[in-house]
């Protein structure tokens, strides 16, 4: 780093926490930290002070690669005309019970 | 969290109408969605309004840390700052994703450029300050995040559920703090009526101007920023504090207050918004005490900052160089 007037803010990373065993990370917000180490750190002390987690992941924030709203479209869309991916698109007699 | 924005133009007449729609219809707005630039930028000035307020509110109470009258009370006192600073942080954090950077929102706190809730320019003159402000600022603060948990757009909804979590015990470790010197002693009680009587006006002013003076409340109510007007949450916060000041035995400092059982609500007194008007202009008590504060806190914070991103600058490039070697 060169001894800039002003120092660039410090990088953005993401906080995903697992709140218990058993279920999936969720994203929870993010933060500012120098580097993983300290992003891990301040994670712990911003977003878990009342025993939210017992794991957590930072990812740099720069580093995720997310979809555009206006993409909706060409990525969601042949789900709706492929009807016979969903159960109730086949027809059981009432006899045959719950399947 | 990402901010990439939409390639459409900010006031495309299509997407505006589509915009409405996805409100009316209760969808979320998420921060990569088009989104009208005015509603980018009510967004941005009211969060990060309530993020500075989140910060600054750390200070009147910060004044009191070393001087709790017990090590259980300070440590509560402690984490109730804690939490406040964390609070701020939800909320930069949720702002940041309408574009603005986190040292912007910064540099508009301390030029004076944004405003923070008001109420933090009023002084903390005695110990039982931090239970009036616990139960009575704080219950303010919650009576409107409640109804922000469910504003329109995500992040800001998602922070306001969080905050309002763990609020509730702010406010109930001020109105234990009141109750106990309610009970205690002639002075103790002295203590508490001149909290109330110098607090209980400043809280109802956090709400905001009447509703008929609020500029901006309209659009921010089409738009399910707001959810709930000033006056209605003004009228819920005293009809839910005001039984509260009597189990305590303390007067409500106002002459005009009475129950209306027409209404099944409290009538009470005029704000003064000459008040209210000079304090949000930067006269109050303490306004320049706490910008200074929180300028020379950033300020005196710049040298760990620079070294910390050294630091990491300098483990990149070993790491580096270990890997070429």
């Amino acid at each position: 780093m060169t001894n800039k007037e002003t120092a660039a803010e410090l990088p953005l990373y993401e906080v995903f926490i697992r709140s218990k065993n058993g279920l999936h990370h969720k994203h929870v917000g993010s933060l500012h930290a120098s580097d993983a180490e300290m992003a891990m750190t301040n994670a712990r002390d911003v977003y878990t002070r009342r025993s939210e987690g017992v794991s957590i992941w930072v990812v740099q924030t720069s580093d995720i690669i997310a979809s555009n709203p206006e993409d909706k479209g060409s990525f969601y869309d042949p789900n709706d005309d492929k009807t016979y991916r969903h159960p109730t698109f086949y027809n059981i007699p009432e006899e045959v019970g719950h399947m | 969290m990402d901010t990439n924005k939409s390639n459409v133009a900010e006031n495309d007449p299509q997407f505006e109408a589509a915009f409405q729609k996805k409100i009316d219809a209760e969808i979320k707005i998420e921060p990569r969605d088009w989104m009208p630039a005015g509603y980018r930028k009510t967004l941005i000035r009211q969060m990060s309004q309530h993020a500075h307020s989140e910060i600054v509110g750390m200070l009147p109470e910060g004044n009191w840390l070393t001087r709790a009258p017990s090590l259980k009370r300070k440590a509560i006192l402690m984490a109730k700052i804690q939490d406040e600073g964390g609070h701020g942080l939800y909320l930069y954090s949720a702002t940041e994703t309408l574009g603005i950077s986190r040292d912007e929102m910064y540099d508009q706190l301390h030029t004076g450029k944004a405003k923070y809730s008001s109420i933090f320019n009023y002084p903390t003159l005695n110990w039982a300050d931090m239970g009036a402000i616990g139960w009575l600022v704080d219950g303010a603060a919650i009576t409107n995040q409640i109804a922000l948990c469910r504003c329109s757009y995500g992040p800001y909804a998602r922070a306001m559920v969080k905050i309002c979590k763990e609020e509730s015990f702010h406010q109930r470790q001020g109105y234990e703090i009141m109750m106990n010197m309610a009970q205690g002693t002639k002075e103790q009680r002295e203590m508490a009526q001149d909290a109330i009587n110098r607090w209980w006006w400043p809280s109802l002013m956090m709400f905001g101007p009447h509703d008929a003076d609020s500029t901006r409340t309209t659009q921010s109510m089409t738009w399910k920023i707001k959810r709930t007007s000033n006056d209605e949450l003004r009228q819920k916060f005293v009809d839910a504090t005001v039984p509260q000041a009597h189990y305590l035995g303390l007067d409500v400092p106002d002459d005009k207050l009475a129950w209306n059982e027409e209404k099944k609500s409290y009538d009470w007194g005029e704000i003064d918004w000459d008040e209210f008007r000079n304090v949000v202009a930067g006269n109050g008590l303490c306004n320049r005490e706490r910008l200074q504060t929180r300028r020379d806190a950033h300020d005196g914070g710049k040298w760990v900052r620079d070294a910390a991103l050294a630091y990491a600058e300098k483990q990149k490039k070993r790491t580096a160089a270990k890997k070429a070697a």
